[in-house]
């Protein structure tokens, strides 16, 4: 049981959704998207840990991608918003730094939203270095113009191709 | 030590770590629409919201602390020059493009191996914040280390402006390795990072970097330390004026 000492953050978030005791409240919540990247859940971008139901009392556990990330204020105005409208719990939602978020915290699902999206989705973290592949021809002729781009989370490509700029997801 | 001055050693600390972030922050979030060009522009102020990012983390932490009500925006905008902790290095004004980022250089090199090192600290807390601020101090590494190979290594004004940059912040940064008695206290129960054991491995560093960058290290003939103390520069109270001025002028005000 060698893993014991690595925990693998995104199977034991799996287990949580899977084995929860209120798994509605988890659906509900995949209608809070990252408001800076409206196509991704926070559950698809591995920013949702856990939903606690305990009496009345519903506890939403959630880590920053970015230490200053501007979104995660909105993010939790919107988790409140969703379960108050439709369930008549106390909310409280509760930030947790470890595990420290990692782009390999993402669903499949997030990274094909991204891709569809314009984005190009993050690589394995710690795997070597690929090209990123344009989003929009998939020519893997491409350079990065800047580390970063409209937000934190992004660098800035272009393709040498089809000679269209686009985002990279960078990989965290 | 009793319980009480431990907890106060303790929040000292956090605090001191918070004001580093958040004076760097500042200084670097100067930039945003002064950037040489757009995509620099971005980057500088991503990289100081990390920065202010990493000051709430430390500010938070602080106010539990110690407890007594005081927030962490009340632990920003609310205290005065003296009682800032943080290194002189940090307050710095921006100067030019050069300065900023042998400013970074520097302190991006010493910020990897001391989050490096807190992320073992036996604070979990302090562990946790270390091992979120270390990934994102790792990326900025790569991009002030671009920097100073193209500005160091490039014309001959961009190599002046970075060598007389660097020949200007030498002599803060022997403030980085020193520790103070309570800090050392901390160091020796497993809490704090000994700075002091970082600075051979840094200096080889930064030098690797320099002589990459054709620039030279600068001769160790003056240092200046006091901000741990809250002894300042003049330039930290201009610095506090600007971004304390809204909560100054409106006690409470929301945004």
């Amino acid at each position: 049981m060698a893993a014991e000492s690595v925990p693998d953050e995104p199977a034991q978030r799996r287990r949580r959704r899977q084995e929860s005791s209120c798994p509605e409240l988890w659906r509900l919540l995949d209608a809070v998207r990252d408001p800076e990247i409206p196509v991704i859940s926070i559950w698809d971008l591995g920013v949702l840990r856990d939903v606690r139901l305990e009496g009345d009392t519903v506890t939403v556990v959630i880590t920053p991608t970015y230490s200053g990330c501007p979104a995660m204020r909105e993010i939790e105005t919107d988790i409140r918003e969703k379960l108050s409208a439709a369930t008549r719990y106390e909310v409280r939602v509760q930030t947790e730094l470890a595990p420290a978020w990692s782009t390999d915290h993402m669903t499949e699902a997030g990274r094909r939203a991204l891709q569809e999206y314009g984005i190009a989705p993050p690589q394995p973290a710690g795997a070597p270095d690929r090209p990123v592949a344009c989003p929009r021809c998939g020519s893997e002729a491409t350079h990065m113009i800047s580390r970063f781009g409209s937000t934190a989370c992004k660098a800035l490509y272009q393709c040498d191709d089809c000679r269209e700029p686009f985002d990279h997801f960078k990989c965290h | 030590m009793t319980e009480k001055s431990d907890n106060e050693a303790l929040f000292n600390y956090v605090l001191a770590l918070g004001d580093d972030a958040l004076v760097l922050g500042q200084r670097l979030a100067e930039w945003c629409r002064n950037g040489p060009f757009l995509e620099e522009d971005l980057a500088m102020s991503n990289v100081a919201l990390d920065y202010i990012g990493r000051a709430r983390m430390f500010y938070s932490y602080a106010a539990e602390l110690e407890g007594g009500g005081r927030s962490e925006d009340d632990l920003a905008f609310l205290r005065d020059c003296r009682e800032f902790r943080n290194l002189l290095i940090t307050e710095l004004p921006r100067g030019d493009f050069a300065f900023t980022m042998a400013r970074q250089l520097i302190l991006d090199v010493f910020y990897t191996a001391f989050l490096e090192r807190l992320q073992d600290s036996g604070d979990a807390r302090l562990a946790a914040i270390a091992a979120k601020a270390a990934k994102e101090t790792r990326y900025h590494l790569r991009r002030s280390h671009d920097w100073a190979l193209r500005l160091g290594d490039g014309t001959a004004e961009s190599h002046g402006r970075m060598q007389k940059a660097v020949d200007e912040l030498w002599g803060y940064t022997a403030e980085l390795f020193e520790m103070g008695e309570a800090e050392a206290g901390l160091a020796a129960a497993g809490i704090a990072v000994d700075r002091a054991a970082l600075r051979t491995p840094w200096q080889a560093a930064v030098q690797d970097v320099l002589a990459e960058a054709t620039l030279e290290l600068p001769q160790a003939d003056w240092s200046i330390t006091g901000g741990r103390e809250g002894i300042h520069t003049e330039h930290l109270g201009y610095l506090l004026a600007e971004m304390q001025f809204m909560q100054r002028a409106y006690p409470g005000q929301q945004w």
